[in-house]
């Protein structure tokens, strides 16, 4: 297979309404950006992506084909790639897939939603239908119970707290402040995130990420395309997939799934209860396949920030364990050391992440891309009118994918190659 | 006629409605047990995997289950009280999640619990089966009680 890199990235300010322009519009747009950036035309790129989560937030089937037409794209090969919340994530890999099996040598990865045409009560009752609509829907109809569940049995075993969930919704406001693309500019208080209206148990309504209609794209080309266009190479070193039972409750208890340089001896302490219904296991093998890939045995020194999918505040907390950041069960002290802050080791979601910037599904995974991009090639000032998000010294960067309480997660290692 | 909501962008109403004639297929069996006041669950004749909702073919190692029938007494494994839902169940508001665990159950199953204020929920409390006299024939024909 051939190296792959990402040369450049293109999005929208995400907004909780965008009625002035339609999907593919606001594709044009996040695409434009991204051509302009790394001066490329139109007629450079081979192939295309697109990711959308829904037909029924707008009611119209076959999107890809409406935007590789108002793209410009036709007649070349496209795909549509979907997969819950993980929409985006999948999309890099199936990008990846064109460009490092040599069938593409300048993909166009692309991703939207536009959920206002609904209101928030539909639009969640949609995204509910991706759980099991025989067994779940009937019953609870909302993944924010799912994921309430899922913190409450951590809080139970592992004795985490409303508040440490409350400081990662802070920690993500106070970054997005600072990112124009986030749809939300405003500053939270712990307190103010443990007073706010509950939604369900333990999650009040901003450790959740919100409604948004946006879109986000990444072009990926081989090494050797890259080196004509770009300076500042970016390479994915790392992918990996992870899958996990449609049902929550279906989940098995067993033997943690250890990561390159782990002993079994690590989680003695769990005794084989893991995940169960508290930890992601779909999340877990994804990061141990990149892991492999990249060559890294200590994710917390190694990896310099992180974009993880913080739908709640509560999987990213969960998400740290299963990144390896910090040992199971340890999620909420890991927020408390500042480790995960724009100061820390290890920074997540230096750009607000998802309960800031807003999700519109299919574009999530992509943005995450593009941030990450812009950090590893040192443009954050270039794009954000401020270097206020830029990590100092980012030369390894993850991202993290997540569709519904787990059933599929990407991560991609993203490493600075210049 | 169509419903103008604004005419700078342009935007209207566009109404969708659809009926699906469902089927439950190869687990139907647990929903006409609902209305037997029964928790049908299966089990696996090569693994021992138990399944609650139950499968047809093992999730483990992809044998065929036989039914059996479940506990309806077991304990609160995990649960939240929903203050906000889907449009579907907003009438319902407020109401709690649980996921049920039972003895002789690897997976563990979820359902309302109702007749507990929510401050007295606490995980590990035994819960029991309840069925609806007049089914619906969905999962909601069986809701939880404390025991």
């Amino acid at each position: 297979m051939r190296r792959v890199c990402v040369i450049s990235g293109g999005i929208t300010k995400f907004a909780k309404a965008n009625p002035e322009l339609t999907q593919e519009a606001m594709c044009k747009d996040a695409f434009d950006r991204a051509l302009a950036d790394a001066g490329l035309e139109l007629k450079d790129i081979d192939s295309s992506i697109c990711t959308y989560f829904s037909d029924h937030f707008n009611g119209q089937l076959l999107f890809d084909s409406l935007t590789q037409d108002y793209l410009g794209l036709c007649p070349k090969p496209s795909m549509r790639i979907e997969g819950g919340g993980a929409t985006g994530g999948l999309g890099i890999r199936a990008g990846y897939m064109n460009v490092a099996s040599g069938l593409s040598d300048v993909c166009l990865v692309y991703g939207f939603e536009k959920m206002s045409e609904v209101s928030t009560a539909k639009g969640n009752e949609f995204i509910a239908l991706a759980s099991d609509t025989d067994f779940d829907f009937p019953v609870g109809g909302f993944y924010s119970g799912y994921y309430a569940t899922m913190a409450q049995r951590h809080m139970h075993e592992f004795g985490t707290t409303a508040e440490q969930f409350a400081r990662i919704a802070v920690k993500n406001y106070d970054n997005a402040f600072y990112n124009p693309y986030a749809q939300k500019h405003e500053r939270l208080t712990v307190q103010d995130v443990l007073n706010a209206p509950m939604i369900a148990t333990p999650i009040t309504r901003p450790m959740v990420c919100v409604m948004s209609d946006g879109a986000a794209c990444v072009i990926l080309a081989s090494e050797e395309k890259a080196k004509q266009i770009t300076r500042r190479l970016v390479y994915i070193t790392g992918l990996g997939c992870g899958t996990d039972t449609m049902r929550l409750g279906d989940r098995p208890r067993g033997d943690v799934i250890l990561l390159p340089g782990e002993e079994p001896e690590k989680y003695a302490y769990l005794k084989g209860r893991w995940p169960g219904v508290a930890s992601f296991r779909g999340g877990r093998e994804a990061a141990r396949q990149a892991y492999l890939q990249a060559g890294i045995t200590d994710p917390l020194h190694q990896i310099d920030f992180a974009e993880v999918h913080d739908a709640y505040a509560s999987s990213e907390l969960q998400t740290y364990e299963d990144m390896g950041f910090c040992k199971y069960g340890d999620g909420g002290k890991f927020v408390e050391s500042g480790l995960p802050y724009l100061d820390g080791e290890l920074p997540v979601n230096p750009s607000g992440g998802l309960i800031a910037c807003g999700h519109p599904v299919g574009a999530t995974g992509i943005m995450q891309g593009v941030f990450a991009l812009w950090q590893l090639q040192e443009t954050i000032q270039d794009h954000m009118k401020s270097d206020r998000l830029q990590v100092k010294d980012a030369r390894r960067g993850l991202i993290h994918s997540h569709a519904g309480t787990g059933t599929y997660i990407t991560v991609h290692i993203l490493e600075r190659g210049w | 006629m169509t419903d103008v909501y604004s005419f700078q962008p342009l935007m209207v109403r566009r109404p969708y409605r659809i009926e699906y004639i469902h089927s439950y297929g190869e687990v139907s069996q647990f929903f006409l047990g609902l209305k037997e006041q029964k928790l049908y669950a299966s089990r696996c004749p090569r693994c021992g995997a138990t399944w609650l909702p139950p499968r047809r073919d093992c999730g483990k190692c992809g044998a065929k289950c036989n039914w059996f029938e479940a506990p309806t007494e077991g304990k609160i494994h995990t649960y939240s009280v929903l203050h906000f839902a889907g449009e579907a169940f907003l009438n319902d508001l407020p109401f709690v999640l649980v996921y049920v665990e039972f003895p002789g159950i690897d997976t563990v199953f979820l359902s309302r619990l109702v007749g507990v204020k929510p401050e007295d929920i606490v995980i590990g409390m035994p819960v029991k089966a309840r069925f609806k006299r007049l089914v619906e024939w969905n999962a909601n024909d069986v809701y939880f009680v404390p025991a």
